[in-house]
Order: C-alpha cells, then structure tokens, then sequence
C-alpha cells in the first residue's frame, strides 16, 4: 500500500491535471479575463442559460409525397396514351391523409393485362392493386414510401442549413429530431429576433417561370369572364404577390397562367440581390446548363409573348419576352432592398421538398440567460461553501480531504463536459447539485464508518482500512442504481432529460474516483505521516 | 462534533404514526389537485405548465412597477380574455409572466399568441419608429445602416453590426433588458449615432425577456415521454435492488420513491406553481437522492441481518436506521444546505427548480426511514414469518462473511 502511494499521488495529479485542462485548455493569457474566455470557449452552455432561439419543424412529408404522386400521374398518362389504353380518369382520392395512393378508372376489361406491364414496367416502387368497377389502385410500396418521406427531411434539413448559415448564426444546431417524427431542432444560439429566421426558414421558395396567358384581372371572377366562365386545361388561376403591397386598399391582381413550368428552381444556380436600370432593388438568378438551353428554347418559341415570374405559387412580375434569354433573369417588383436579399437567399439556398409547420419555439432572452447563470453559480458557490465550512466542523482535519474530494469532482465533470464537448443545461446543473449531495453522501458513509470503527477500539491504520471496506459495498450500490437510472433516462428522455443523465452520470463515476480512490490516498499519506498510534482527527 | 451517538429512537414502533402522517400529506395533495382539476379525475389537477399542456408563456420585464389590472385590462381589449397574469420575483424587478392556454386545434399558428401578447402591451407607438427594448440586433444594425450616421464607408457593415451589439448588451446586460429611456444609451454609444436612434427608435415600457410556445401536441408527446423515461428508470432500480437485496425491497425502495414523487406534485398543486420541465428534472433528482438513502440503509439491515441471526426483523430495521441516523441527517441537511441557497439565491429561473428539490429532500428523507423500512417489515409480518424477519439468503459467500465478521467482533 504504502509503497504505491507515490505512484498513486501522481496517477491523481496526471487525471486532475488532465481534466483541469479540459475545462481551462491552454488560455491565452492567464490574467482573469483570458481565464474566463477560455472557459467560455470550452463548456458548451444550452440556451436555456446562454439565450438564443430553439424551434422544432415539423415537415409536411405528405406535401413531398403528393408532388411524387402528381409527377407519376403526369407519366403515367403519357405513357398510357402511348400504349393506346384508354382511361376514364386518373387522380388522388384521398390527396390530404394518403397521397401515396392513385386511382386509375375506367380503364376496360380487356386492357388491364396490358395496364398491369405498363405499370410494371414504369414504376418499380408502386403495387397495383385491383378495385370494384375496373378501378385501379396504385399504392407506394412502403419501403418507398418511407424513404421518400426520409429524403424530404434530410433535404429540408439541408435547405434550412443552408438558408441559417447565410444568416450568420454562430454554431446553429439544425438536426432531425425524434425518430419517424419527421421533426427538425433548430437551435440558434445568440438570436433574440426569432421571426425574420422563421420567416426565411419557412417559406419554400420554389421558383418559377411560366407562361402567362392573360391579365392582369382586378379579381377571380373578372379573369374568368374574360375566359368565357371557362379556363383552358393548361392553364391556372394565380394571385399576383404585389397586390397585397400596393398601397391604397385591397386591389387585387390575377392572371391566367399556363399549368407547366418552363424552368424550375431546381435549376437555378446562383441568385444575388441587384439593382435594375431605374435603382430599384431587384434580384439577378443564373440558371444551370440544362435548365438555360431549355430557358433558350422557350424564350426562342415565344418572342413576344408575356413571361410570369411565379414565386411559391404567387405571380411576382409578368414581363414580354423581347428577344430569346440564355440563362440570367432578373425578378424585380416593389421590393425593398432587405427584401431582395432574403429572397435571393432564399433562391440560393434551394426549395424545401414540403412546406414546414412550428410546433415548439422557446427563445431565452440573452439578459435572462446571463441572469439564471448568475443566480445559479452564486446560489451554487453559497451552498457549497457552507457544505465545506460544515464538513471542517463536523469532521476536523478529515473534512479537509472531503472538500478536496468534492472540488476534484466538480474539476473532473466540468472538465469531462469540456472534453466530450457535452452542453451544459439547466437541468444539467440538477444533475451536478445531485453530484454533490452524493459525493458529500460517499464521505459521511466512509468517515462514519471510520468513526464507528474507532469507537469500537481499532487503530487508526486498521479503522481506515475497515472504514472504507465497508462503505464500499454500499457506495457501490447507490451509485449503480443511479448510474442505472440516469442510463435509462438518457435512452429514453428527450433534451432536458438527457442533460441531466449525462451531468449525473459522470459526476458520478468521478464521485467513485474522487471520493474513494482520492479520498484514500489523502488518508494514507496522512497516516503515514503519523507516528504510530496518534491519533486520527475525523 | 457529534451528532447522533448510539441514537436509539423507535422508528418502526411509530410505524402508523409515520403511515397515516403520509397518507394525510397524500390526501392533501390529491384534495387540492381533485379541487383543481373539478372533479374525481386528480391527474387532470396536476399543475402542468406550458412544456406539456401546450401554450404561450411570456415573460415581461417592465420599467416602471407594473399595474395587473391594466395589463389584464390591455389583454382583454386585445381579446385574449383567458390570459393568465402573474407576478413573479422579486417586486423590484417588475417582471410579469403572460400565459395563454394553446387550444389544440392552432398548431399551424404557433406564433400567434406571442404576437398578441406583445401587441397589446405596445400602445400609443409613434408611427415609423421601432421598439428600442425588443428590437433584436440584426433589426437595430439594419436601421442604423441605412442612416448611417458614421459615415463609415466601406466597413460600414462590421461598424453598425458593432455598434448594434454593443447597444444590445448594454441594454440586456446593464439594464437587465429594459431601457427606460433612448437618452439613456448617451455615453455609451457614438454621440453621432444618438441622435438618429431618437429619431428611428423609442422606447416602451417593457423588454420581452423569454418566450415559450409549445404546441399542444408537442406537449401531450413530451408528457408521455417523460413519464415513460421516469417509470423505465423506476423499473431499472427496482430490477438492480431486487438482485442486489430482495424483490421486496427493490419494491419497497420505489414504492417510497413515489410517495415522494405524489407528495412533491401535491406540493406544486398547494402552492400553485406549475411543472416545467426543468421541475421534471428536478423530480428525477430527488427520485435518485431518495433512492439512495433507501439503499443506505437497505444496506446495513442486509449486514445486521448477518450479525443479529435472532433478533427480529423489526428490531434489526430499527437498529439499522439508528445506526444510520447520523449520516441521514448529515447528508440530507447538507444536500439541504445546498438547494435551500438554490430556492433563496438562485433566481427566478430556478425557482420551481429548487422548490421541487427543498419539499424533495425533507420527503425523500424522511420517508427513507417512515415508509421504505417499515414497508419491508410490514411485508414479512403479513406473511406470517413467526419470528417476523424475512429470510435472508444464505449463499456460502454471505456464510464465510458473516463467520469473518464474528470473528472479529
């Protein structure tokens, strides 16, 4: 025992040391400021007590879906016209809660054979299923499905990412949260004006060019006199996005847009905000290589012809196609300059594949933060310097080694949070206060025992031994029931729960060390010290 | 310094005492959560806050001392009739906390709680000008850059996001988050820029400090999973002291647990404080804490049942939580100590946080040895163990120990 002493004085100051480096790494300068900034770059705090926004999305994954099924609608119809099937009527018959399903009608009897390979052929990932009355069921396999569903949220995630890093957040945290939820957290350290961000996020942004056939109408029901009460099957009704704007009262602008896009966001390649030849802010895109020679031949086939420039289903500016454009357009309409520069962002930054709804914001303003640290560190440092004082009272000189204990732990699970890069929370700091009361619970079982084992006539050396021998096995159990416990917590709770089991299980295992490994080797160097038979002050 | 030497109280001997003092503490719990809730369905009346019911909290910092019934006054005439005022901390802070009930069906419109809230605290705004307390940084630099009143050229960009930074934690870190006037930031900021801030900014009477939304559904999901993540981690207790000692007191240990855990949450309803869920993790703290002293003891009847091969079962629990007496209270009034400086001292934030610890902690106590150790007892009675003790396994491990033991003693 004595022999390692040594050996186990500097396995403690070699632990210590490595984990005093892992809160305070190397400073920059050692004066308190230095100190401080350094500590600050190194335990990661939540927003609960730094401030900031945090949001979870939800994504409509069923808008991602339907777009799959109209797209695989519009095929099947080419296709069944070029294999000469006949069909009554193609559509979604339940669009809202399944539209993952298709209905084929009206197909006759003696095609269905031929409707079968068709749909075989075409569409690997769908089943067919057959109905009453030659009506058809088309039906996403599942696997498809959800993979489909998976791939809207990791690109959503993408679009977002993209979207908050041009806002310059510092270290937002954007991930998918809870599992089959199709839910996204989004945590933006620093911001206290969560709704232009929200407002950036949300929006899908999608992008694109079409034809317009008329207008603009002053409303829906003017536009569809002009048209004779009857709309042509290509074409659609849209709103104008300057109405809402324009001052003076609620004029509203419609126009008859043709239903098929010639270019769509998918191929823009780059969009910067501008401003057009009268100072007015605008926004220049460039389109990729393939959506350009299709721009080219569009704008070839329609000189003189008007062009609408169609924003999330919004007309945002009609223009006469002059002469044939290759691959850079310009949007500009009654914007302001912040305008320009949230929606060339958001062109930038891609579409979102379904649209995304809140379910949860918190927003810590950054003075409560830094409030609920000050508190909480000066409630923390009066708690445990009372608990300090009275363990000297209570247990002499022994207590001593107890304080030491207790600020080596607090040392080794700052230290681990440093290191692991684990975030500090408020339900955290429960996790380190429960952290203490067990490390100071670890010393009175042992110096109890030590006691009671002095009491009962045994030399110090031998009461020691005894002492932590038979705290040991009870020390065990507390801990592994707690370390059970917050393992299980940490499986299934969510955030804040999580943040209490990580703190609690390593202020734990640092209890282990500290409180019986540590605490053991202050009391053999002190009894080595001692002239045999003096006596032990606990 | 002492404590208890060779304490001798007769714990299991005011069993019933202990028993009926919990099930009064119990029944005022349910009373008062039944009275909440309106009828026989308690669990409706447990106080949950905005984390699980779903809803929108605000938090407001005023500059001058708030008046309750305007704002509740403002509220109404902004048609939010079912806001819930409150004052909280410390009277001198001026602080309020704005609630509203989500109703379940505006999950979409998440936001506009909040929005309403804070529209109907700003009246009499002058038209063009912005809040100067609840204008975020970016808005701030915004406006700054286009007046620039630096003429700061090239960097202008870096200039005003500095400046607006600076204007920011001055007024969240100085003034705790509320500016009583724009004339206020003289000397703090450029003398150029001051006068163009009264011009593009006022101020109002108050800072939003923090805001939670949650939406119903969210809540109802969290609810869920944070029961399910405590009675799991219940069970894994109960499963490692069932195999460590016996399956009774594995379920005596967690029996008292939730005695502990009704008795908080009867608390929270009695004092009219909502469960958060930082409370909830504060629950989870003092499920361990109480945990942990159970076994304490646990521990030492399991060694006295060794030593005392024919004395009875409740005389050896007795003798056992004596024995321990000191460190009980040793350790609970230090762990007291302890979240006692948390309920005073550690602020607004925490105060559910550490009230859910403070009544914990004197639970968790002293249902270690009121609950917990008689419940064992309790068990082998019943089942008609003559001598009233329970078995204790004999391995030929526990034999060596036990003869070590008596060797040495």
């Amino acid at each position: 025992m004595k022999k390692n002493l040594l050996g186990k004085t500097i396995f403690v100051a070699v632990v210590v040391l490595a984990f005093a480096f892992g809160i305070i790494g190397i400073p920059k300068s050692w004066d308190g400021k230095g100190l401080a900034a350094s500590i600050q770059s190194r335990i990661h705090l939540g927003l609960d007590l730094k401030g900031g926004t945090h949001l979870i999305l939800q994504v409509v994954v069923n808008e991602a879906v339907k777009s799959e099924s109209d797209r695989v609608i519009e095929r099947l119809k080419d296709e069944l016209r070029r294999a000469n099937i006949v069909y009554a009527e193609i559509r979604l018959p339940n669009e809202k809660d399944e539209p993952e399903l298709i209905e084929i009608a009206g197909v006759p009897p003696e095609s269905s054979g031929e409707l079968r390979r068709v749909v075989a052929d075409m569409l690997p990932d769908w089943d067919m299923l057959s109905g009453a009355e030659n009506r058809w069921t088309l039906r996403m396999k599942p696997q498809a499905l959800a993979q489909l569903k998976e791939r809207s949220v990791q690109q959503a995630i993408e679009t977002i990412r993209s979207r908050v890093d041009s806002l310059g957040v510092s270290e937002p945290v954007i991930q998918e949260h809870g599992l089959g939820q199709y839910q996204i957290l989004v945590q933006l350290p620093g911001v206290d004006d969560p709704a232009r961000v929200k407002d950036i996020m949300q929006s899908t942004a999608l992008l694109e060019i079409r034809q317009s056939l008329g207008g603009p109408y002053g409303s829906e029901q003017e536009a569809m006199a002009a048209n004779g009460g009857i709309l042509p099957a290509d074409a659609v009704l849209m709103r104008g996005a300057t109405s809402a704007r324009r001052e003076g009262g609620p004029q509203e602008e419609w126009y008859l847009i043709s239903r098929a896009s010639a270019v769509a966001g998918q191929e823009l390649r780059d969009s910067r905000p501008t401003r057009d030849e009268y100072g007015r802010p605008a926004v220049n895109f460039t389109l990729t290589g393939e959506g350009g020679r299709r721009f080219y031949a569009f704008t070839s086939a329609h000189v003189g012809d008007s062009l609408a420039v169609v924003l999330d289903n919004r007309v945002v500016e009609v223009a006469r196609i002059e002469e044939p454009i290759r691959d850079q357009g310009r949007i500009t309409g009654s914007f302001t300059d912040q305008q320009t520069q949230d929606l060339s962002l958001k062109l930038r930054s891609g579409a979102l594949p379904a649209s995304i709804q809140y379910r949860e914001e918190r927003t810590v303003g950054p003075s409560l933060g830094a409030d609920s640290i000050k508190d909480g560190v000066k409630a923390a440092i009066i708690g445990l310097v009372a608990v300090m004082i009275f363990m000297l009272l209570y247990y002499h000189w022994a207590g001593i080694n107890a304080n030491v204990g207790l600020l080596l732990n607090l040392v080794i699970l700052l230290g681990f949070l440093g290191l692991s890069g684990a975030t500090l929370t408020l339900p955290g700091i429960a996790g380190v206060i429960l952290t203490v009361g067990m490390g100071v619970d670890s010393n009175v079982l042992i110096f109890e025992r030590i006691r009671e084992e002095l009491r009962s006539g045994k030399t110090p050396p031998s009461a020691v031994d005894q002492g932590f021998a038979r705290a040991w096995l009870t020390i065990v159990d507390t801990h592994v029931t707690t370390i059970v416990s917050a393992a299980i917590l940490f499986i299934f709770g969510t955030g804040p729960v999580r943040g209490f089991a990580v703190t609690l299980t390593f202020g734990l295992l640092a209890n282990l060390f500290t409180a019986v490994f540590v605490s053991r080797v202050i009391f053999d160097s002190v009894l080595q010290r001692k002239e045999r038979g003096a006596a032990l002050s606990i | 310094m002492e404590l208890f030497r060779n304490a001798n109280y007769d714990f299991l001997g005011r069993k019933w005492l202990f028993m009926g003092g919990s099930a009064i503490l119990l029944l005022v719990g349910l009373v008062s959560m039944g009275v909440r809730a309106g009828s026989w369905r308690v669990w409706e009346g447990v106080p949950l806050g905005v984390d699980f019911k779903g809803g929108t909290l605000v938090y407001v910092k005023f500059a001058h001392a708030p008046n309750e019934d305007q704002i509740r006054a403002d509220m109404q005439e902004a048609g939010l009739a079912n806001a819930r005022i409150q004052r909280y901390g410390q009277p001198a802070n001026n602080e309020v906390i704005i609630s509203l009930e989500q109703k379940a069906t505006s999950e979409e419109a998440l936001d506009q709680g909040k929005v309403a809230i804070i529209q109907a605290l700003s009246k009499n705004i002058p038209a063009g000008k912005l809040d100067l307390n609840n204008t975020g940084v970016q808005v701030l630099e915004e406006r700054l850059l286009a007046r620039d009143p630096l003429r700061a050229g090239s960097d202008a960009a870096t200039r005003y996001a500095e400046v607006a930074r600076d204007i920011a934690a001055y007024r969240d870190q100085e003034r705790g988050g509320v500016l009583r006037s724009v004339e206020e930031l003289r000397g703090h900021v450029d003398a150029a820029v001051l006068p163009v801030l009264q011009e593009e900014f006022f101020v109002s009477d108050f800072g939003v400090r923090n805001v939670e939304i949650v939406g119903a559904q969210v809540g109802a999901q969290l609810r869920r999973q944070a029961v399910l993540a405590t009675l799991y981690a219940l069970a894994g207790m109960l499963i490692y002291i069932a195999v460590r000692f016996e399956p009774v007191y594995g379920s005596a240990a967690v029996l008292a647990v939730f005695h502990d855990t009704l008795i908080t949450i009867g608390a929270f309803s009695l004092a009219n404080k909502e469960i958060s869920l930082t409370v909830i993790a504060a629950i989870l703290t003092l499920v361990g804490y109480s945990m942990n002293d159970t076994i304490v003891i646990f521990d030492r009847v399991r060694e006295n049942l060794k030593l005392m091969r024919r004395v009875a079962l409740a005389e050896v629990v007795n003798k056992s939580i004596n024995q321990t007496l000191s460190r009980t209270i040793l350790t609970s009034g230090l762990t007291f100590l302890t979240v006692l400086s948390l309920y005073l001292f550690g602020g607004e934030v925490l105060n559910g946080f550490s009230f859910a610890l403070v009544v914990g902690i004197l639970v968790g106590t002293y249902s270690t040895f009121g609950i917990a150790g008689p419940l064992v007892v309790l068990y082998y009675e019943r089942k008609g163990s003559r001598e009233g003790r329970g078995p204790v396994p004999v391995t030929a491990d526990s034999k060596r120990e036990r003869e070590k033991i008596r060797a040495k003693a």
